[in-house]
């Protein structure tokens, strides 16, 4: 099938962006998005055109790397897929492609679709761990865990950090991914000790990222490829009640182990 | 323990060394400790305990999984832990960095050069000790499992600086791929092998059968791995089972467009256990397998096919994780160490994690003793050298302005290695090859387009450095195959096989590790030897029947 692209193309995160008209012609619908770009870039080489940067890495929806909006949408049209893993058989035959990065004050854009999401990274680095210095961790087994709280953990587990939720939303809010960081980890009894500290710590690197607050518009479990659900905004929500009245100021985070 | 350290030896078809899968074995159960601790959601059983389920080439449940996802939550749990170092100023991290060179002085590692991808400005740095971390080569297949960033371009350039390769040629296909459609094709998805342990893999009895699944009926199949295996059946390991869909497809009765492929059966485990208790415990895959294919494999079963998927070969490296370069290490998949011809199932992890956080802390400590730490620096002329060798090879490959890009020559190296380096091997075929390599690289420095320039973000260049890397290390990874005169694990020559069909090694002579030493550009590179002893495995033929 043939697809015309309106992709989005900017220098560096100083320069002004705009929309570039591609012709994708001869694309199978077996191709991913991701291959499909591929294919447009070979051409655009060959032909002494600049390809189209964008962020890829395991292109099995698991790394949290390839986040782009086509058409308006986080990911895409598919619903709990991730850019990589869409196929171009949901498009059709002469469809205008829009294709733009995620666009958030706290993800400025580096090159075309790839925008730099270490705000993450440093929302973690504030609270997002258990501390547990390597070499004195207890049986795994010693401390049981129900069925049921492994399992709602591991369903905040499934984050992949890709930023769609900040994307989708209206107020660029993370909550959906520090809520999924703070459930996973609080929801486990090795998290519980410093449950309070943790999200005292995140929300504020979350803040001070310049990531908005929550105004319940859930575009972002929409968006999000990994089905993560709205209910650990909630829990996220209580626990930070919880912590303003009995966080301690965190002091685990400056030594080693 | 004794279990595990016996398959794994087993299963590495007695090419690994005995003492290091022994200390791993050992390490085994801390490691799942420290990820416990570490909040990684590991599946319980009602009662809170840990659960288990059983993984290829093992009969016994004994590996630890978080729903469908365990190598990305082991992951999470080490990133966690790190970003916790970062913000305590433990950790320095310098995200889109590519390491590009190593830099030894007076025989030992003292640092890197590396490209910073956004800016492109080639930095040194200067160390005290070197670790490499940087994983498997699979790529060098083009289409492999690994995630396009893997590279071999780390290894390769510290080999090139004298760390010995260690058997290159051990390389693992893995069974349970989702098949390739087109030539479009950029990676290929595996379908964890936890699958077959509820899936049953057929292709039908007579060859070109065109008729849908359902219309085959029961006595027109071929369960051919519980046929061949009756006592492990669709849980042989994955050298074996992917051999086996290999032949069943060259003996034309492979199924799905183009024929390379077979069918991985959950009617018997739906019907059995009900379609709930399969999707509890393979939803996530089966909805992925669906988002790629298209097709419903509830209702129609998978089809699947071999893939590359994991390097056993790698730097050679010490007891402790040192290579033949004083003061480089390397952990993980980039390392040869612990599986020998063949890994089984869950052990990358395994082995990862205890290099990581059980070994090196305690070897390292040996080698920083015995050196003036902290004399490092970057003024040493080696470090500028190294730098202008690097901008030197960017600036080649932008000035080439050739007609193909890098991508294409990726390929064209891919296919030659899978057909002729792949899941059989020939002698003719791997001279083949190695008389095609050099002439592709060749071409490949004479052709090549790479776009932009060097001092800004430069995906294209980016990947010709390493497709460059990968034309030269492909072909010690043939040079390694054909030397390798017998079948073991992953490396099946077809000149060393039993009358049956199965790897026939030759203990005699090739009970060892083959570590190759680069002599320069141009010339023959030198395969050493370290022989391998065994005082407690006996070895014997792997029987998996
Ligand atoms: C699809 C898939 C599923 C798997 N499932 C399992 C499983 O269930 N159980 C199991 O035990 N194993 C599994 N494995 C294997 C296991 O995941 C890998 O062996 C393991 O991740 C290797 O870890 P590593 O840290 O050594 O290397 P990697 O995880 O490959 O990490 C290497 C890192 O180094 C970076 N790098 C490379 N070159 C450079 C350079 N020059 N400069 C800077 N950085 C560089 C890469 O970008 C990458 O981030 C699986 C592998 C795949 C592909
Ligand atoms: S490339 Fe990893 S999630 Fe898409």
């Amino acid at each position: 099938m043939n697809l015309v692209l309106m992709v989005w193309r900017q220098e560096n995160a100083r320069t002004v962006g705009h929309m570039q008209r591609i012709e994708a012609k001869d694309i199978s619908p077996d191709m991913s998005f991701l291959e499909m770009l591929d294919v447009v870039n070979q051409r655009l080489t060959v032909a002494g055109q600049s390809p189209i940067t964008f962020d890829h890495d395991c292109r099995e929806g698991i790394c949290g790397s390839c986040g782009v909006v086509i058409n308006g949408v986080p990911h895409g049209p598919q619903p709990g897929t991730t850019t990589c893993q869409l196929h171009m058989r949901h498009f059709r035959d002469g469809q205008v492609v829009v294709i733009e990065p995620f666009r958030a004050r706290a993800f400025p854009v580096i090159r075309d679709l790839m925008i730099d999401r270490s705000a993450f990274d440093r929302v973690i680095a504030a609270g997002g761990f258990i501390t547990s210095p390597t070499g004195s961790a207890p049986d795994g087994n010693a401390m049981l865990v129900s069925k049921g709280a492994a399992d709602a953990a591991m369903d905040a587990a499934a984050c992949i950090g890709c930023g769609a939720c900040v994307a989708a939303c209206p107020n660029a809010s993370a909550m959906l991914f520090v809520g999924a960081k703070v459930s996973h980890l609080g929801l486990l009894p090795q998290g519980r000790p410093e449950r309070w500290s943790r999200v005292h710590a995140m929300v504020a690197a979350m803040d001070a990222e310049g990531f908005g607050g929550c105004t319940n518009y859930l575009e972002c479990t929409a968006v999000c490829p990994k089905n993560v659900s709205p209910d650990f905004i909630g829990r996220l929500n209580r626990d930070l009640i919880g912590a303003v009245f009995l966080a301690r100021p965190r002091v685990a985070s400056t030594e080693a182990g | 323990m004794q279990r595990l350290f016996y398959d794994t030896i087993k299963g590495g078809d007695f090419r690994a060394r005995e003492h290091n899968v022994y200390r791993l074995a050992e390490i085994s159960n801390q490691i799942i400790d420290q990820c416990v601790a570490q909040g990684v959601p590991f599946a319980r059983e009602y009662g809170g305990q840990l659960a288990n389920r059983s993984f290829g080439g093992a009969q016994v449940s004994r590996t630890f999984y978080a729903r469908g996802q365990t190598g990305q939550q082991l992951l999470l749990g080490s990133y966690q832990a790190l970003s916790r170092q970062i913000a305590a100023g433990q950790v320095k991290m310098f995200p889109r960095t590519e390491m590009l060179d190593l830099v030894v002085v007076d025989g030992r590692a003292c640092g890197i050069v590396t490209r910073d991808l956004v800016s492109g400005a080639i930095e040194s740095h200067a160390a005290d000790a070197v670790i490499l971390a940087t994983g498997g080569y699979s790529n060098v297949f083009y289409l492999s499992t690994n995630a396009k960033g893997c590279n071999v371009t780390a290894t390769w350039r510290a080999h090139k600086r004298g760390a010995g390769f260690a058997n290159p040629c051990f390389t693992q296909i893995h069974p349970t791929c989702i098949p390739v459609t087109g030539d479009h094709q950029s990676k290929l998805t595996l379908m964890s092998e936890s699958l077959r342990n509820d899936g049953r893999v057929w292709v039908p009895l007579r060859p070109s059968d065109q008729r849908p699944p359902a219309q085959i009926p029961e006595a027109e199949r071929d369960y051919y791995l519980e046929r061949r295996y009756p006592s492990f059946g669709n849980l042989v390991p994955r050298d074996v089972a992917s051999r086996a869909a290999k032949a069943v497809c060259d003996e034309n009765r492979g199924v799905g467009p183009g024929g390379r492929g077979v069918f991985l059966d959950f009617s018997d485990a739906i019907s059995r256990q009900g379609e709930a208790v399969v999707r509890e415990r393979y939803g996530n895959l089966f909805d992925m397998y669906e988002r790629i294919t298209a097709e419903n494999p509830y209702k129609v079963p998978m089809r699947i096919y071999p893939a590359v998927h994991y390097t056993m070969g790698g730097l050679w490296v010490d007891y402790n994780l040192m290579t033949t370069v004083p003061g480089l290490f390397v952990l993980g998949e980039a390392n040869f160490s612990d599986h020998g011809a063949n890994r089984l199932g869950a052990s990358a992890l395994m082995q990862g994690l205890a290099d990581g956080y059980f070994i090196i802390p305690y070897a390292i400590g040996g080698y920083l003793a015995g050196s003036k730490a902290g004399t490092a620096s970057t003024d040493k002329p080696e470090f500028g050298a190294a730098k202008a060798q690097v901008k030197e090879r960017a600036n080649r490959l932008l000035a080439r302005k050739g007609k193909r890009t890098a991508m294409s020559f990726h390929r064209e190296l891919g296919k030659l290695l899978w057909e002729n380096c792949g899941m059989a091997r020939t002698a003719a075929g791997l001279q083949q090859a190695l008389s095609r390599i050099p002439e592709l690289r060749e071409q490949f420095w004479r052709e090549v387009m790479v776009p932009g320039g060097p001092e800004e973000l430069n995906q294209s260049l980016e990947s010709a450095g390493r497709v460059g890397d990968f034309l030269e290390f492909s072909e010690l990874l043939c040079r390694d195959a054909l030397a390798r005169e017998e079948s073991c694990g992953g490396h099946f020559r077809q000149e060393y096989q039993t009358p049956d069909g199965e790897a026939r090694r030759d203990d005699a002579r090739f009970a060892h590790v083959a570590v190759w030493e680069h002599r320069g550009d141009g010339q023959e590179p030198l395969r050493h030897t370290e022989p391998l002893s065994f005082a407690n495995v006996h070895l014997a033929q792997r029987s998996y029947k």
